[in-house]
Formats: C-alpha cells, structure tokens, sequence
C-alpha cells in the first residue's frame, strides 16, 4: 500500500486575472483591468506589424539603389506611419495603462462607462481590421498624412479603406477620452482632491481633453477626403475648385495636437518613476500638473508650422513660428521639475528609472529639435528631410515608447503579481537606448545633408549614415524582442509579487494587493495626504479663500 | 441627480420654432439681399443650432461644467476657423515676391 503525499494547495485570493477564465469572461468583460489587457495584447500586436514594415524600410535603405521597387518602397513607410501613429501611438499608454490605472489611483471600483470602455475596444479593432485589410490587399501610397490633391486625385491604392480604419479607430479614442474625462470629475474617493491627484492622471486628463476635442476634426476632414474622391466634390482638390492647403490645416489641427496624446501619458508615466525611484516628492507639483492641461491647450495653436513651404502666407507662418516656441514652455517645465526632483534624492537605477532617464534625455534632443524646426528659415531649409524623422521619433520612440517600457516594467508586478527578471531588464533597457541612437541619431546629420524622407533611393556618399542606422534598428529590434521573451515568461514563471515591491506611495500600491480583486480595492479606500508624500511630512496647510483657519481646526 | 422634467409642449414649441426658420431660409434664399444673402443664412442656423443645444440636448438646464464642456467644443471650432482663416486672409500682405527681385 502505497501513500500518495500531495503538496499542501494554497488558493491565490481571487483577483482580476484567476476570476474567471473563459474566453466570454475576456470578450465580454467590463472590467476595466480587463479591458486594458486586451488593449495591451493588440497593440503590441499592432506594434509587430508596425515594426515589420519598419525592417523592410530599413532593409531598403541599407544600399543606395534600395531593394524593393519605389512603389512598394512608398507603401511601406506609409503602413509604418499609420500603424504606429493610428494603432499604436495614440492608444498605447492611455489605452493600456490609463484603463488600468486611473480608476485604481483616484479609488474608484471601475471607469464611468465600463460598457463604453469595452464598446472603445471593439470600435479600435474593427478599424485596425479595415488599416490591416488595406496593407495586406495591396497597401497605400499616401504617407500616413493623406495629403490631397495626391490621395484625393492621383492614387491607385487603398486610401478609403484606410481612412476608413484610422475615422473609426478615432471614435475609439474619443470614447476613452469621454471615459476618463467622466471618471477624473465624478469618481475620486473621498479625500482625492484635484490637487492630490497623482500627475498619471493629470497627464490622461489633459489627453482625454485633446481626445474629444480634436480627434472630431481628423474624422470629419477623412469623411471629406473620401467624398472628394468619390464625388469629385471640390473641396481639397484644385482641379475642380478645391485647396489641397485646407486639408493640410484640418489634418494638422488634428494631428499635432494629436502628438501630445501621443507624449502627455508618457509624461505622466514619467512623473510616477522620477518620483518613486528618488524617494522624494515631485518638484512644484502644481507646475507639473498645469503644464499638461498648458500643453493641451497651446498643441491647438501651433499647427501651422507644419505648413511653412506650403503655401501658407507670411504672417501666419510667423504666428504658428512663435506659438510653437511658447508650446516648448511647459514641456521644459516638466523636464526642469523632474530634474530637480532626482537633485539630492534617493536614486536607485531599476529598470524603469533606467527608461526614465533614456526618456528626459532623448525627449529633450527631440523637444529641442523641435524649436529647430519651428523657425522658419532653417525649416525651409530642413522640411522633408530626415532632420524632421530623427526629431519626431526621438518624441516619439525616444520619449512616449521608453516611458511605454518603462511604465510596463513599473505596473508589471501590480498588473500581472509577478516580478519580471532585473538582470535581463536592465540588459533590455541598454540594448534599445544604443540601439535607438544608433539608428535615430545618424538621421539628423542626414537630413541636416540634405537626404529627404520617403525617398527610396539616395546617392552613395549618404550610405555610411543609412547602413549605420539600420544597423541600429536591427540592435533596437532585439531590445524590444527581449522585454517580450522574459515579460511573457515572467507573467507564467515570475517570483509572486508583493503588494508594494517598489516601496512606492499612491492607492495603486498601497491600497490594491498584487493583482487588484476585480473591484479594486476591499475597502473603500480614504485619501488623507498628497501625491508622493515619501517624506511623510503632513500636507502643507492653504487655507481657502473666505476660510478662517480657525475654524477648519475646530 | 435630480433631473428637471421638461413639459411636451416645449419640444413641440421648439420643433415649430425650427420649422418655421427652416421656411425662412428657404425663402429668404429666394430674394438677393447681396451681401446680407450670408449674414442672414448664418444668423437662422446659429439660432437653430443654439435652439437645439439648449432644449433638446438639454443643456439649458445642465450644470455649470457640462456648460463649460460645451462652451469648449464651440472655442476648439472659433480656434480651427480663426487660424486658418489668419492664413487664407493675409495671403499676398507681405510681398514676398518682390523681395527676390
């Protein structure tokens, strides 16, 4: 007779992930935990895509003759364009760790709508159905800023379909914008005053303003691209009566504010990691809350510089010119108040610190950049070139994708109770800040040359500086491969995680075990002291205006 | 949340309003008022539009903040017209032309 001796079996307490497993429990879902998990598996599965067509660019552009044709090479860095812009920039971190996050952090058990949170989910993929049907049945030629009288008059490809995809997947960020818009006003737990707030979620509110505010405007002006094609209406096309110009100010009136729904999360993200990693309180919260609603306000007022070779007149062109300085203002705020934030903290360099400082030092090449090209005379000199490639991706990839990393890495242990493996995460965050320079930098020095985008050939002298940055990007592939290899074996085989394995300050880590149950929280959580009180010094006391101070004591 | 019943007979008050200013376009677009044909076109659909907003998407009795959010639509639209109209106005101020000459 033999006795079988079982392992004791210890039940993990329910939460988000183990309460229920069924494929209706993933697809039906309202919670919004849920929810941001299955933004995160398809929009690293846009990523994928993305990234792909990025390869085979930079495959291209390695020999001076390129390697594909130029009309496919022209569908590809199109595709790129829209994928990354339309179905991973914009969604990423508000979509992701904005559903999983805010309503955890302000103490509520869910977002307002969690019905709409998920209709939000479906609308993103139906329109990454319609871009994804386009590139895989032939592609679009148009560069992902449609411009007329080209996509209007003269392309042959897919453009309706696509346009079609990026007009419904707007209607998706909208409804996340509404949500959190609703959430931040209506459902803070008692004691979370605005000016307790944690910045994460000043940063997503002043997206979700830019969200509602201009992704209208994108949709409606696609609506008029595809009447202009199929009715020849006469309104961006100038044979028939139409300014290609106003499509340049309608798209742009969307698309750069549209930018900073692409950096304001990645922001937000960056004032959690500065402030958790030094051990100390953010430097003049109040300025870094308002440079993000500043930021959302002043990216409406700066389109035109999009426009200076254009066709534009002078006078607006100097407008947007100086509009777009006073835009650089807050940003730099927010980089200046991080800075001082780490002066005399507590610095310790885990992985998403490491992601943290990538994040303020490219920003602030891609930032400064930026003004390059704001002034007009060099902008003549430097549009359409590579110099405006580097820049944008050293905002893009360089900030909002390293504060993506970097915030993934951070919630990892909250969103998934595990931990992920330092020593390859740290490897992971070097291999993609070299490889990222490596390909990015080289760019600038060929714009600056005179190399312009979209091209799919060049003349020899300029191979030295494309094979580097290929090179780079093959280097910058494999840092982005690692982090999927051990996050996706960490999620299965990690160490548990503690509650609070970064000794941080907000509910998320301090109220909500390692996952969160499916309402977040046990207790109705009570707010009673500031946003990254690691001192633990009582909140200064302000008395309001027509309040005795008195009284509030008695 | 309270929320304020609003009688039947204001709708139909209203629809009738937005009626009769509809017949109005239609015949006022009938007579050459010259530059005025725009003004007066504009005018009636701000009316009906603001009629709209008010009773039927009941704003009129919502609170200060969703006034606010709908103000901010209206400001977001007068920023996208103002700006682009601050290029297609000054085109030709600056005789750019001249100076390469």
């Amino acid at each position: 007779m033999s006795t079988i001796f079982e392992q004791p079996r210890v039940e993990a307490p329910a939460n988000y992930l183990n309460v229920d497993y069924g494929w209706k429990s993933w697809l039906f879902t309202t919670d919004h935990k849920r929810i941001a998990l299955l933004y995160l598996f398809s929009i690293t599965a846009f990523f994928m895509v993305g990234g792909a067509f990025a390869v085979a660019m930079r495959i291209n552009l390695a020999s001076p003759r390129g390697v594909f044709s130029a009309d496919t090479y022209n569908k590809l860095f199109t595709m790129h364009g829209i994928i990354m812009v339309f179905f991973f920039l914009v969604p990423s971190i508000p979509a992701v760790l904005g559903n999983f996050l805010i309503p955890i952090m302000i103490g509520a058990r869910d977002l307002a709508f969690p019905r709409i949170n998920l209709l939000s989910w479906y609308i993103y993929i139906v329109g990454g159905i319609f871009a994804l049907w386009a590139a895989f049945d032939g592609g679009v030629d148009t560069g992902w800023t449609f411009y007329a009288p080209y996509s209007t008059t003269y392309s042959n490809t897919h453009v309706i379909l696509t346009a079609m995809g990026v007009f419904v997947a707007g209607f998706s960020s909208i409804l996340t914008g509404l949500n959190f818009i609703v959430t931040i006003h209506k459902m803070r737990a008692p004691g979370m005053t605005w000016m307790r707030l944690p910045l994460f979620v000043w940063a997503h509110y002043a997206t979700a303003l830019i969200q509602v505010l201009g992704t209208p405007v994108i949709a409606i002006t696609l609506v008029l691209l595809a009447l202009e094609r199929i009715l020849h209406a006469g309104i961006f096309d100038p044979a028939v009566g139409g300014d290609p110009i106003l499509f340049q100010h309608l798209f742009w009136f969307y698309s750069h504010p549209a930018v900073y729904i692409m950096i304001l999360p990645g922001m937000g993200v960056m004032s959690e990691l500065v402030t958790c990693f030094s051990r100390k309180g953010i430097f003049g919260y109040s300025f870094v809350a308002f440079s993000s609603i500043a930021i959302a306000v002043v990216g409406f007022f700066v389109w035109g510089h999009h426009l200076f070779v254009a066709g534009q007149s002078m006078y607006a062109g100097t407008v947007f010119s100086l509009l777009s300085f006073i835009v650089a203002v807050p940003s730099a705020i927010k980089v200046f108040n991080w800075t001082a934030t780490m002066y005399r903290g507590s610095i310790s360099f885990d992985t998403p610190m490491l992601y943290a400082f990538g994040f303020i030092g490219l920003f602030t090449i891609g930032g400064l950049t930026g003004l390059i090209l704001a002034t007009m005379a060099l902008d003549v000199h430097l549009t359409d070139t590579y110099f405006v490639i580097a820049h944008f991706h050293y905002v893009m990839v360089g900030g909002m994708v390293m504060a993506y990393l970097g915030g993934i890495h951070f919630w990892f242990p909250k969103i998934t109770g595990r931990m992920y493996p330092e020593l390859w995460a740290k490897f992971a965050a070097l291999v993609v800040f070299v490889g990222f320079n490596l390909t990015f930098f080289p760019q600038f020095l060929l714009g600056y040359l005179g190399m312009p985008r979209r091209y799919y050939s060049y003349p020899e002298e300029f191979q030295v500086l494309h094979v580097m940055s290929s090179a780079g990007a093959s280097i910058l592939g494999v840092g982005y491969v690692i982090p999927l290899i051990y996050l996706a074996w960490a999620w299965r085989k990690g160490p548990r995680a503690p509650q609070n394995p970064w000794d941080a300050k907000g509910l998320e880590w301090e109220k909500a075990p390692s996952p969160p149950p499916t309402f977040n929280f046990d207790t109705l959580p009570i707010v009673t002291e500031p946003a990254y009180n690691y001192s633990g010094e009582p909140e200064k006391e302000e008395p309001l205006a027509g309040e005795q101070r008195g009284d509030r004591h008695a | 949340m309270t929320r304020h019943i609003v009688p039947v007979r204001t709708y139909v008050s209203v629809y009738a309003v937005l009626i009769a200013l509809t017949a109005t376009t239609v015949a006022v677009s009938r007579i050459d008022l010259g530059e005025f044909n725009f003004i007066v076109a504009m005018t009636i659909a701000v009316i009906k539009a603001v009629l709209v907003i008010m009773f039927f998407m009941h704003v009129r009795e919502a609170s200060a903040l969703t006034k606010l959010f709908a103000g901010a639509g209206f400001f977001w639209m007068a920023i996208l017209i103002v700006f682009t109209l601050s290029d297609y106005l000054s085109r030709g101020w600056l005789p750019l032309g001249q100076w390469w000459r």
